[in-house]
């Protein structure tokens, strides 16, 4: 399983390195779905495969289909692709490049070194510390969020909505609201 | 002989089997293309390719024959890449959903403990087929048919997922074995009618089979996503059409029917005997429907299978706790 995992691994990082430098949009989200893919495989070989279905359910399967159809429907083409080409320039490369340098010499220092449980101070929160604490204390502000959000999406369907059609006598005007 | 241990006799079968299901799933979606037009038109009271062979029964050969000699052209103004990819897609994500269907007690590829969450990425994955098929062939008509596909897809799958909950939640498992022993007495088919009748729904939808045909209209958008293509990768689109039906009538035998369970009658014999009956009902749908207009089809999913499988997954849950409080 260990081969599975380095090489699923090793597929992940490759892609999302695609993902940067691909200059058409389209094949930017194909690398990204075998990103997650790969990243789902990883799940799969430490021996989650729920966490590992769910990667591809949600993300792959239901989040990226979506950005991939945005980016059908705005017909993107060979000016994109040139403009894309002119931000991958080399100099603009240096300062990200410098920075996640860094991040991963402090990446792999700490490694190395093995102190990965060590923190600046307090205990390592755990995803169940998290939710205890979102779903004990704190229900009050969650269920609040969780309103705040579902007024957004009814504003979201309000304000995109088709305007009323004018009544015009046709067999079905009482339909179109519907689509 | 030393080889031949047991543990590398048991890695044979497995891939025997394994095999034996890939090539029948294949087989029998080739085959059903054939067996539907019959039956178009038996119900349709018309003939149907009666010409090739003793009742049509070489038909397909002759197809094969015809779509493998024809010239594979991928268009000019194509995107490569993707135009490729497409229809490997559309075929490998249906076949690999095969792994997690248990066929018989000693038959099937894989006892996944996720087995229905299995599917369901399979499924997720395929809408990219019929997305990247769409936008790579550079076609407006093909663009459009991969539109209504995917935002069909979508939809249809979010209540395909909750349709089956209900199922996962009576059987306590996501493991299709677990699910299948788990109807031993009686079949979901009974609680589970709405989740049933909204599964089979959402199958239909998801496999773009009529009356949900909207993405390949042929009077509207003359094929939709699959306009450009010729030969072969025509042939693995059209095909995975009917593998996806295979998959869909396998999948609800396994988990409203019963799966292998039946009086008398070996398991396999069961299995087939349910999948040949949803197999056929497909077909019936088609020559009996009409196609719905587009926004119909959108509406109708979100507004009213979506509500009916939240609250048969709600009294579902209830009844559950009702009866074995834990």
């Amino acid at each position: 399983m260990e081969v599975a995992f380095y090489l699923s691994g090793l597929v992940a990082v490759l892609a999302t390195l695609g993902v940067v430098v691909s200059v058409n949009p389209v094949h930017a989200l194909l690398y990204l779905i075998v990103s997650l893919i790969g990243v789902a495989m990883v799940f799969f070989a430490l021996g989650a495969p729920f966490a590992g279905a769910l990667e591809i359910i949600v993300y792959a399967g239901a989040i990226m289909v979506l950005f991939v159809f945005v980016v059908m429907m705005l017909n993107l083409g060979e000016a994109v692709v040139d403009q894309e080409r002119a931000w991958l320039k080399p100099g603009i490369w240096r300062g990200p490049a410098v920075l996640a340098a860094l991040l991963l010499v402090i990446l792999a220092v700490t490694l190395w070194r093995g102190d990965i449980g060590m923190v600046i101070a307090g205990e390592t929160l755990t995803a169940k510390a998290v939710g205890m604490t979102l779903f004990g204390p704190w229900l009050l502000v969650v269920e609040l969020g969780a309103m705040l959000l579902l007024a957004a999406l009814v504003t979201a369907s309000h304000v995109g909505r088709l305007s009323t059609p004018r009544q015009t006598p046709g067999r079905d005007a009482s339909t179109k609201e519907g689509a | 002989m030393s080889w031949w241990t047991p543990t590398v006799e048991a890695a044979f079968i497995a891939m025997l089997q394994a095999l034996v299901i890939l090539l029948g799933a294949v087989l029998l979606g080739a085959v059903m293309t054939v067996v539907e037009r019959r039956l178009l038109g038996l119900w349709q009271d018309r003939y149907g390719p009666n010409r090739v062979g003793p009742f049509g029964t070489l038909q397909l050969v002759a197809d094969m024959l015809k779509i493998f000699f024809k010239e594979d052209w991928i268009p000019p103004f194509a995107d490569r890449t993707l135009f490729v990819l497409a229809p490997a897609i559309a075929m490998a994500s249906l076949l690999l959903s095969f792994i997690v269907i248990p066929i018989t007690p000693g038959w099937g590829v894989a006892d996944l403990h996720i087995g229905l969450l299995f599917f369901l990425a399979m499924a997720g994955i395929n809408v990219y087929a019929v997305l990247f098929g769409g936008w790579s062939s550079g076609n407006k008509y093909a663009l459009i048919g991969a539109m209504r596909a995917s935002a069909q897809t979508l939809s249809y799958e979010v209540f395909m997922g909750l349709a089956l909950m209900g199922v996962v939640a009576m059987a306590g498992s996501f493991n299709m074995r677990e699910i299948v022993n788990a109807q031993e007495g009686f079949w979901f088919v009974i609680p589970q009618f709405f989740g049933f009748c909204t599964f089979l729904i959402a199958g239909i939808a998801v496999t773009h089979r009529h009356p949900f045909d909207q993405p390949e209209a042929e009077q509207e958008l003359a094929d939709g996503y699959h306009i450009e293509y010729s030969s072969m990768k025509f042939g693995m689109f059209f095909i995975g059409e009917y593998v996806g039906m295979v998959l869909v009538s396998a999948l609800i035998v396994t988990l409203f029917f019963g799966g292998w369970h039946g009086p008398l009658l070996p398991p396999i014999v069961w299995f087939a005997l349910k999948t040949g009956f949803f197999l056929m009902l497909f077909v019936l749908l088609r020559a009996s429907l009409p196609r719905p207009r587009y926004d119909r089809v959108m509406s109708f999913g979100w507004k009213v299978c979506l509500p009916l499988t939240l609250v048969n997954l709600l009294v579902t849950g209830a009844v559950i706790l009702l009866v074995s409080p834990q």
